[in-house]
């Protein structure tokens, strides 16, 4: 069974007002449980309007969302436990720490949803784990770390709530290329222990070339298409068409192709443009 | 003009607080001398010291031992400090963080503002500023409801109506997708090839990097490298050694090429590699 559904969503900003939005229109997907999927989509596409849909952040104007077959909005007053179980990092998660301390930032979602101190004790060290965030990190300010640090200390916060799908909207925005690869390898470790669901919201192809199942790709409000990711890269011209950018090794391979000869489109990796390219030179 | 940004054994430390005394120096010891008209990137991973660095071309820091000096006037001297501001303009990461007002015009004439300048001057460069980031039409818009590309374009006319030589800007693309991401690059390259600003451009993204006439690589608070796109991206062990990345067309021939087949010493973008490619494969 799958663990998300979406059904006929729409969203509409501000309805009846001059400001009136449509930033959902009639999209509906299913998302297996232990899938991991990539979000893609031009600024303003409803990638994030539909994150927040799917933890009931926000309700939708029309159609319903479903998390293991029951309608996240049957009971209003219990959406909070949808939030507990639909765990979401937001884009720039670390202006978001409040606490004196690491540790009781990352502590303060488990102590929400009433659980006790050992258990919260036990899930906060395991997230800063995780996280890579090291030990000694726990007991200073969160005000003091580095910018890298924070960011993991913020997305430990939500890990440590052990939501079955976990939402990240743009984790490794602004990082450097370092602190990214390291950031992307943890979430996928993360992701192969825990074998939850993760979803994950990125401008860079080629953080989710490498790591997504699958790739939900957004257009104006629509669902343009949800595939997985060789087939999805394989329509590189349709992606730039949408103001998008496929990896520019796909794109390489596209451009070869264009030129007649007969390269996979389907890579996305230097390491798999080198095999490709070294199969065809052993092919001649 | 030879020598327009010019930087001498410079040292800088943050201030040391209680706790913290023995900190490092996040730059020791960087020696560089920019022409006017040059586009420079720099590129190096965080905390190498590259945003340090330009943050010293404006007087925003000041040098804990050694000298910058712009057009010749030494950042230190606290009496000239508006005429170097005049001169290089800062643009920074987040638009959101840079734009003040609630009418896009008027956000692009709040720095002409406090220099200034007069009334019906204010006018025309706004205007002017606003046509060379291609963004003239929003004028009377709010920019609150721009995207993420054209806020950063906006954050740039405000810059270019003060009318510096050279623009500095740290790490503008990080917040924006690829298509703003286009947007801001391709506005750069015009100014500094159609308005001959020299651009000093801190980035992360080596696609961008290799736009520049000049490439300098951070590492430790020290210059690395320091060369045209080729010469550095050709380095391409030494990158590796430092954890930087090259371009992917870069990385692609550079490893077909250690496999002994016949390739160039150095591509940099997708058009070379698929020249180069397709003579090794037709």
């Amino acid at each position: 069974m799958s663990v998300i559904k979406a059904e006929n969503i729409s969203f509409v900003y501000s309805p009846g007002t001059a400001f009136e939005k449509k930033a959902l229109d009639n999209v509906s997907f299913e998302i297996e449980e232990g899938e991991f999927v990539g979000i893609i989509g031009h600024t303003g596409s409803g990638k994030s309007t539909l994150v927040q849909l799917l933890n009931g952040l926000l309700r939708p104007s029309a159609g319903k969302i479903y998390l293991d077959g029951k309608d996240i909005w049957e009971k209003p007053k219990k959406i909070r436990n949808v939030r507990f179980r639909v765990g979401m990092v937001f884009q720039y998660p670390e202006y978001q720490l409040f606490e004196e301390t690491v540790y009781k930032d990352i502590s303060f979602g488990p102590g929400n949803m009433g659980l006790d101190e050992e258990e919260t004790d036990k899930r906060v060290r395991k997230a800063a784990e995780f996280t890579g965030l090291k030990e000694e990190l726990l007991e200073v300010s969160p005000f003091d770390l580095s910018g890298g640090e924070k960011r993991r200390a913020a997305i430990a916060g939500v890990i440590a709530m052990d939501p079955d799908v976990l939402i990240l909207d743009e984790p490794t925005a602004g990082l450097d290329p370092l602190g990214r690869e390291a950031l992307l390898s943890q979430i996928a470790d993360y992701h192969k222990v825990r074998k939850n669901t993760v979803m994950l919201v990125s401008h860079s192809m080629e953080d989710i070339a490498a790591i997504a199942d699958r790739i939900l790709v957004m257009a104006k409000g629509k669902k343009y298409m949800l595939d997985s990711t060789a087939n999805v890269f394989a329509k590189g011209d349709e992606l730039e068409k949408l103001g998008l950018k496929v990896p520019q090794v796909t794109k390489i391979m596209m451009m070869l192709r264009k030129k007649g000869i007969n390269v996979d489109p389907a890579v996305l990796t230097v390491d798999q443009g080198f095999n490709e390219i070294l199969n065809c030179l052993s092919a001649r | 003009m030879k020598d327009f940004i010019k930087i001498e054994n410079l040292y800088f430390q943050y201030e040391s607080s209680e706790e913290n005394e023995n900190r490092s120096y996040a730059l020791s010891g960087v020696d560089l001398t920019i022409n006017k008209g040059e586009f420079v990137a720099i590129v190096g991973h965080n905390g190498c010291g590259k945003s340090t660095l330009a943050k010293h071309l404006n007087s925003i820091y000041l040098p804990t031992t050694g000298d910058v000096t712009v057009n010749g006037i030494n950042t230190k001297d606290d009496d000239r400090i508006f005429e170097i501001r005049k001169t290089v303009g800062l643009v920074l990461q987040n638009p959101d963080n840079q734009i003040v007002a609630g009418i896009v015009e008027e956000d692009v004439a709040f720095g002409c503002e406090n220099i200034g300048v007069e009334q019906k001057e204010i006018r025309k460069r706004v205007d002017n500023a606003l046509k060379a980031v291609d963004m003239y039409d929003y004028r009377l818009h709010s920019p609150d409801k721009l995207s993420g590309g054209q806020k950063q374009r906006i954050a740039i006319a405000g810059i270019i109506a003060m009318e510096p030589e050279c623009i500095v800007l740290d790490e503008p693309t990080a917040m924006l997708d690829p298509q703003g991401r286009d947007e801001v690059m391709n506005t750069i390259l015009r100014l500094n090839k159609e308005m001959g600003i020299t651009i000093i451009l801190i980035t992360h993204f080596m696609e961008e990097a290799v736009l520049a006439g000049r490439v300098i690589v951070m590492d430790s608070g020290k210059v690395l490298l320091d060369g045209t796109p080729k010469k550095v991206f050709s380095q391409v062990e030494l990158m590796k050694k430092h954890r930087l990345s090259v371009p992917q067309a870069t990385e692609l021939i550079y490893r077909l090429r250690n496999c002994g087949y016949e390739l160039p010493d150095c591509v940099l973008d997708e058009e070379e590699c698929v020249q180069a490619l397709e003579k090794l494969l037709k």
